[in-house]
């Protein structure tokens, strides 16, 4: 799709999409921490829970990309605290070449991010997401790595959780090459 | 000359029984198409060929082979026999079913230049000049030519802008057609079930719908192969749409070599692939990445 097109899909006032993807172990509970102690984090951020950090795919990075997002966050326990020991090292290691790689590309190094965030850092995970925000603001939308479906993700973003009304077309994007646009 | 020597010891080493057929290369129908061919008598070895224009590597051919007894006879250039063992490395060949020679080789030709004498990019910068696995050397193993630096192209991609960068790949990775050539003819590539694949009919997914499915295409398929690609350069010599796709395998080998110390897939059976291990001190974090280099654009 060309870019100006893409532009003119929406022209509403830019509301970034943000997709986290958080460890079951560290940084979804830190998440929940920040949710208890009443600290607030920006909206924009939609959390996936996935059960170590080890378990992105990036592919998953990618989908979320094809699917309007701005931003992807990525969070696990810190070095030396998975709770399968060893897993956030692999990922470590994946996920710098995979940053490497969407540099290389030319996709803005900025909107792809790793924090760990341990259980207890409530705050921590606050602030990142705060600042992560920010930041994807300051980039603007998407364009480069979209694959212009951001109204359908929203619409099916409401579907899949039940918030937001209307109703989307469900669950059928799954499919890795089922490209929808 | 090399390849009667080759027809020479295959037919010996049919006779002796030792080995029950033989993959090498026989003339497709114009003298600049040699192809891929199994041999399993002595008159259908007259017809192989070994020239400059055999430049399929045959290792992905033997992947899941199930000889019931005996062996197969294979040809192997050096930068193949890479590709051999990364695969032994994986399980998916039998080492001891098959009988290697090791042939030397001078480079092959661009088949865009038919007439011509280029030589294929991978093959300009070649390095990998002896067998890592053979059982025997047949011929002469000529070799140690001059190479320039397989990360030149990579180099000069990096220090673009970023916006530059992207312009490059969204021109190159948009002509791509979807034939899925470089994927089925890579030895690093042999999942049964790809994820490109479409799950609904048993078909290859073909003919993408947008420019993005391609970007991630070639993003994933590079990612899948990380750490396991030879560098044997297949994937850029068989793309219909001369994609220079060994820039993208060759980031991911720098980026390895540089982050996690040397490391040449296929040559040590025995070595740790990157990816599938790690170093608790010394790993960098990604943020790396994000430090330095250029602002984007
Ligand atoms: S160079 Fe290409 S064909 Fe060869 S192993 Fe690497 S990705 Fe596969
Ligand atoms: S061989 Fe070339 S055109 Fe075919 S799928 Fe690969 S990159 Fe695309």
């Amino acid at each position: 799709m060309p870019l100006d097109k893409l532009d003119n899909l929406d022209n509403e006032d830019f509301t970034p999409l943000i997709v986290a993807f958080c460890c079951n172990w560290c940084s979804y509970a830190g998440a929940d921490l920040a949710g208890t102690s009443r600290l607030s984090y920006p909206a924009e951020v939609k959390i996936i829970k996935v059960p170590c950090s080890c378990r992105i795919d990036p592919l998953f990075v990618l989908r979320a990309f094809q699917r309007g997002a701005d931003g992807a966050i990525l969070c696990g326990c810190h070095p030396g605290d998975c709770h399968y020991s060893t897993g956030n090292y692999y990922a470590r290691r994946r996920i710098t070449l995979f940053f490497s790689m969407l540099d290389y590309l030319g996709i803005e190094k900025q909107r792809t991010h790793l924090e760990w965030v341990s259980a207890a850092e409530g705050a921590k995970f606050a602030e990142t997401m705060r600042a992560f925000t920010k930041q994807i603001h300051a980039l603007g939308k998407n364009k480069k790595i979209a694959g212009g479906l951001r109204k359908e993700l929203h619409a099916n973003f409401s579907a899949y959780t039940g918030f937001g009304g209307q109703g989307g077309q469900g669950g059928q994007g799954a499919e890795p090459t089922e490209g929808r646009g | 000359m090399i390849q009667d020597l080759m027809i020479e010891r295959a037919k010996q080493l049919l006779l002796s029984g030792e080995i029950t057929c033989a993959a090498g290369w026989k003339r497709g129908d114009f003298i600049t198409d040699s192809q891929p061919a199994i041999f399993e008598s002595l008159q259908e070895l007259e017809n192989l060929v070994y020239d400059k224009y055999c430049a399929a590597n045959l290792s992905k051919y033997l992947v899941g082979l199930n000889l019931k007894e005996g062996k197969i006879l294979v040809f192997l250039k050096p930068c193949d026999s890479y590709s051999f063992n990364q695969l032994v490395k994986e399980n998916l060949i039998k080492r001891e079913s098959v009988y290697i020679i090791g042939i030397g080789c001078e480079g092959n030709i661009r088949l865009e230049e038919m007439q011509g004498t280029e030589l294929l990019e991978r093959c300009l910068v070649c390095t990998k000049t002896e067998h890592v696995v053979y059982d025997e050397l047949v011929g002469e193993q000529l070799n140690a030519r001059e190479a320039r630096s397989r990360f030149e192209g990579v180099l000069e991609l990096e220090q673009m802008s970023s916006g530059n960068r992207y312009g490059f790949w969204h021109e190159q990775l948009s002509r791509c057609i979807r034939c899925n050539a470089c994927r089925n003819v890579c030895p690093s590539c042999n999942c049964r079930k790809c994820v490109f694949d479409n799950n609904k009919y048993d078909t290859g997914q073909k003919a993408s719908v947008s420019t993005f499915e391609d970007q991630m295409f070639h993003i994933i398929r590079a990612y899948h192969v990380a750490g396991r690609c030879t560098d044997c350069g297949e994937c850029s010599r068989v793309c219909p749409q001369l994609i220079e796709l060994h820039l993208l395998n060759r980031k991911f080998i720098k980026d390895i070599n540089t982050l996690y110390g040397p490391y040449q897939a296929g040559e040590d059976i025995s070595a740790q692939g990157p990816l599938t291990d790690f170093n608790a001190k010394t790993d960098p974090e990604p943020g790396i990445i994000h430090q330095g280099g250029q602002a984007d654009v």
